[in-house]
């Protein structure tokens, strides 16, 4: 029993790196679910009860973390962020920027500091936008 | 009081022979020592000609822990939650990189340029995070 979670766990994490490297991509459930060698279905249902999040929330947040640093990090324009984290359309971010940061995305990058120097993996685990509350 | 290093650090691995092809066989780490202590396996890698800062390779499970724990503890780390992380530098970040792909290791991060260096991050065969990084040094 406790063996097949373990397993499980694991190959719920492999589709969550993919998510946290491959974020720009047009990563759908189906490609998750290959990656973690489970049915679609499965594959949400699991992930949730993993990590407390589906797996299209965690893949929202790790874009708009994305954005936000390269918002602080970059010249670039909303729109060409937009795009370079993995959003379809302009509105879609927009809104979801909003619902998750608290703020527009011109909003945040007047309002935020760059980000200080530190490794990249703790950056990303704690400056992410949190869906916990 | 002041300490001057810090010689041996602690990861969780489920299996410690898979450790081993991963840790020496992937990543190149050498065998610090490998013995049967009967409780424990005392199993450690260093990075090669640095015998002084060591990694324990540490199998949770009884009597050091309970089943219970020990299997809270294989859960967690298999989500990725177990806090294990380690931190190797490497004098070409990019070619390892490729290096490593190569072997089929998980890639968690490609390389990046960042003030500090380039670094790229993967994951080992249980969930635990590693960062592997050229770094720039600042006098």
């Amino acid at each position: 029993m406790s063996r097949a979670v373990e397993e499980s766990n694991r190959a719920m994490l492999r589709a969550r790196d993919a998510m946290d490297r491959a974020y720009a991509e047009p990563l759908d459930i189906p490609a998750l679910a290959r990656i973690a060698h489970v049915s679609e279905a499965h594959f949400i249902r699991t992930f949730r009860a993993t990590f407390g999040e589906t797996p299209h929330r965690y893949l929202q947040r790790r874009r708009i973390e994305r954005a936000m640093s390269m918002l602080l990090e970059t010249g670039r324009d909303v729109t060409e962020i937009c795009y370079a984290v993995g959003f379809g359309s302009l509105g879609t971010f927009s809104r979801t920027f909003r619902q998750i940061v608290g703020e527009s995305p011109t909003d945040f990058r007047r309002r935020r500091a760059l980000a200080a120097n530190v490794p990249s993996c703790f950056a990303k685990a704690w400056a992410r936008p949190s869906s916990f509350g | 009081m002041t300490m001057n290093a810090i010689s041996r650090s602690q990861i969780y691995v489920l299996d410690q022979d898979e450790a081993l092809d991963f840790y020496v066989g992937k990543l190149g780490l050498a065998v610090g020592s490998d013995q049967d202590l009967g409780f424990m396996r005392w199993l450690t890698v260093h990075v090669p000609g640095d015998r002084e800062h060591e990694i324990l390779l540490e199998k949770p499970g009884p009597p050091a822990l309970d089943p219970a724990t020990a299997e809270q503890v294989r859960e967690l780390l298999t989500k990725g939650a177990m806090g294990g992380w380690l931190c190797l530098t490497t004098d070409d970040a990019r070619k390892t990189y490729e290096e490593l792909v190569a072997k089929g290791v998980d890639v968690t991060d490609e390389p990046t340029e960042r003030p500090y260096g380039i670094d790229f991050g993967i994951r080992d065969p249980f969930g635990n995070r590693i960062r592997i990084g050229q770094i720039f040094w600042r006098g």
